[in-house]
């Protein structure tokens, strides 16, 4: 059951990768970014439990956290940067 | 006792990859920024914490089962909260949802 969900987030992976070069907006691309974040968090959590390593839940924890930081991040960066709105 | 719990890690782990690779086939095929958003974050927001919750049930009552409930609560709490600005961030830039131009045109006649 563990390597099926491996296998589901790969394909998952995948297809987020090519969202994120063919989002045709910054803001697919970002949401690309962060889902592949989560997905990795998902991975490190699934393989190092399948493994057998010691602490990848802290590794893990420490992804999902950083994955939310940048991504507010780059989006107040892009949204200072972006043009005025149609009125 | 070990079957049952082996039985709702499984349970627990299928539906989180369903929903996962659902996700990502939304984030790829649907026509829109928001609608992208929608399925994004739905799909992950509810995916996430089920396979981790099926991971923790395997893992059983230990210190790294607590770290796997604490990713998952940080998670559903910040996954909504990165999908909220992402989508005001793209309203804001100027991105307009995608609207049924006719289906405007009667609502606006009929008021």
């Amino acid at each position: 059951m563990l390597l099926a969900t491996i296998l589901a987030l790969f394909a998952s992976m995948i297809l987020i990768v090519l969202r994120a070069f063919a989002g045709p907006s910054v803001y697919d691309r970002v949401l690309a970014v962060n889902m592949f974040g989560t997905k990795t968090v998902l991975v490190i959590a699934v393989g190092g439990h399948a493994l057998g390593w010691t602490s990848f839940a802290d590794v893990a924890l420490l992804y999902a956290m950083l994955n939310f930081v940048a991504t507010i991040a780059v989006l107040r960066f892009f949204e200072a940067t972006a043009k005025e709105p149609p009125a | 006792m070990s079957l049952l719990v082996d039985i709702l890690s499984g349970l627990c782990l299928l539906a989180g990859s369903f929903l996962c690779i659902t996700g990502a086939i939304g984030l790829l095929r649907l026509p829109d920024v928001f609608c992208r958003l929608h399925a994004a974050s739905l799909n992950e927001t509810l995916g996430t914490p089920l396979i981790l919750l099926g991971l923790a049930l395997q893992v059983g009552p230990t210190l790294t089962s607590v770290k796997l409930f604490l990713v998952a609560v940080f998670i559903l709490a910040s996954n909504p909260t990165a999908t909220h600005a992402m989508s005001r961030a793209a309203l804001h830039s100027g991105e307009r949802p995608l609207v049924d131009e006719k289906a405007q045109e009667i609502s606006s006649s009929k008021s």
